[in-house]
């Protein structure tokens, strides 16, 4: 698997144009519907079973976006999917995928409230589960008062 | 019959199936740090492992929106508090990257320089405290421990030589590094290394001779090969299942290519497989930094002229995802910057969050005390986990 080979067959499959930069790849607007599908198609095509990261990107009116990066380590191709959410954020969960978006997720979901459909326990990993809130949002202000730690 | 079953049920505790609730952290010792497991036992033997993280947590990566280019990077110290160098480097190249700084050749070597003595030193904590852990079984409680921490006390005495500071440095910055090597101090690095190289032999036969050791590491917490890239664990636990890569060869930064080293891999995937590679790092960090000690460039340490002022660095649009290969593994940081003084997002792939959600995967079916070796050879820092 190569960059280029990569390129061509997200082109080929999904309709998108991949950005590469070396042999790093990023993928933009991935509709959220095809969100799982294409990390099945990125583990089982291209041969990216390296689960790297989960998270998301607080773009204020514009909503959220998630974005995901897994890497192919013997041909050395990685690649970063991002897909905008709407109102409600709701993504659909990549923990059937790769046993490492479990935790990822979660603090996705921690952090920004995205609600990730199917997955298994989806609840606070970093934060306290009575927190509220969700501290990476762009609304939620550094000095949010919060009550004090018992 | 009935007397039978009645003596299996007092032997096995309601035929087999009684199930225990324990408690684990979050300030046992072998946990490095806060950390707590919510172990469900049959016996002796694990079931199910919940773990509970977050304790050590300061939002980095909001303080990240808060804090400027040149105010971060010594607060990037403070996610992976006993790698300090590596994270900080992390957090200057995905800042360097998207604005495209150079960085003089001096600078990217003396980069490779403290990560690699940074490695060392992280080594000898974890090797110290994973013998510590198990301690008992090795017959003699803190030794290994305080022979390895009289080894990093010489890599911080060179620390502290350099910068000022023995844990948390702000050596890096923007454009290159904040110090240069003082008077007589790459003498005193070689003379350092060279006896660290000596006292490795001493562990690796004080260790590898130990039966006790052998079998409490051993074929235990094997990860597969597809274990590991599936939950994305990375550095000496990656190549220990047999995964043949290391970001430093793979994808090259600061000047790596120029060095000739190896990268160890293992292919049983227990705790003796990850002991085995680190011990072999130790070697080539070693050779590493006699390298750069070696070729070390003369020329400028930055490009970027001094600090005047916080917000002095601006970084134009863009974004990058840059990693570094830290004692732990794939140290990430993605970076979007929005043209101003400070990042408009920045998330840490912090290595030990990753590598310690293998242990759901890996614990059930050991013994309790397989857990102790098995955390202590994943090697997490909390700072880094919780960030």
């Amino acid at each position: 698997m190569t960059p280029d080979r990569a390129i061509s067959l997200i082109q080929e499959r999904f309709g998108l144009q991949a950005a590469g930069e070396g042999r790093s790849l990023t993928v933009e607007q991935l509709p959220v519907e095809r969100w799982e599908e294409f990390f099945g198609f990125a583990k089982d095509t291209l041969g990216c079973r390296f689960f790297s990261f989960l998270t998301a990107v607080d773009w204020k009116e514009q909503g959220l976006e998630v974005v995901c990066r897994v890497e192919n380590l013997d041909a050395g191709v990685g690649i970063l999917a991002k897909c905008r959410l709407g109102a409600d954020p709701r993504c659909p969960t990549l923990t059937r995928l790769y046993r490492g978006a479990d935790w990822m997720e979660r603090e996705c979901y921690d952090m920004f409230g995205v609600r990730f459909d199917g997955h298994p326990d989806l609840r606070r990993i970093l934060l306290a589960q009575d927190w509220e809130g969700h501290p990476l949002r762009k609304d939620y202000a550094v000095d949010t008062p919060h009550a004090p730690y018992r | 019959m009935p007397d039978l079953e009645a003596r299996r049920v007092i032997e096995l505790g309601y035929g087999g199936n009684e199930r225990l609730v324990m408690n684990m952290g979050p300030q046992h010792p072998s946990a490095h740090g806060v950390f707590r497991m919510i172990l469900t036992l049959e016996g002796e033997t694990i079931a199910a492992l919940d773990s509970v993280i977050g304790y050590l947590h300061r939002c980095h990566e909001k303080l990240g929106e808060t804090l400027t280019y040149a105010q971060y990077p010594s607060i990037a110290s403070k996610t992976d508090y006993v790698a300090a160098m590596t994270s900080e480097l992390t957090y200057v190249m995905a800042a360097e990257r998207i604005g495209k700084i150079e960085v003089p050749k001096r600078a990217q070597y003396l980069r490779v320089l403290v990560a690699e003595l940074q490695r060392i030193a992280s080594h000898c904590l974890w090797l110290g405290t994973w013998c510590l852990d198990m301690g008992g079984a090795l017959g003699g409680g803190a030794t290994v421990f305080l022979y390895c921490f009289r080894e990093r006390e010489l890599v911080l005495d060179l620390f502290e030589a350099l910068t000022g500071a023995r844990l948390l440095y702000g050596f890096h910055q923007v454009g290159g590094t904040r110090y240069d090597l003082p008077e007589g101090w790459a003498q005193r690095c070689r003379d350092t290394v060279a006896l660290i190289d000596r006292r490795l032999d001493e562990y690796e036969d004080m260790l590898e001779s130990n039966t006790p050791f052998l079998i409490r590491s051993q074929g235990v917490g094997v990860v597969s090969r597809e274990l590991a890239q599936e939950v994305g664990i990375a550095g000496p636990l990656l190549r220990g299942s047999g995964v043949d890569f290391d970001i430093r060869r793979d994808d090259p930064y600061s000047s790596y290519g120029d060095f000739d080293f190896k990268i160890p891999v293992e292919t049983g995937g227990d705790c003796y497989a990850r002991y085995r590679v680190r011990m072999q790092e130790f070697r080539e960090s070693i050779r590493i930094v006699r390298q750069v000690l070696d070729g070390l460039p003369e020329g400028p340490i930055s490009s970027k002229p001094a600090l005047k002022s916080v917000g002095q660095v601006r970084i134009p649009k863009g974004e990058t995802y840059a990693r570094v290969e830290g004692p732990r593994g794939e140290v990430g940081c993605y970076l979007i910057a929005d043209g101003g003084p400070k990042p408009y997002r920045m998330k840490w792939r912090g290595a030990s969050f990753s590598n310690l959600a293998i242990l759901p995967h890996i614990v059930p079916g050991h013994k309790v005390a397989d857990v102790v070796a098995i955390m202590g050879s994943v090697d997490p820092v909390f700072g880094e986990v919780d960030r």
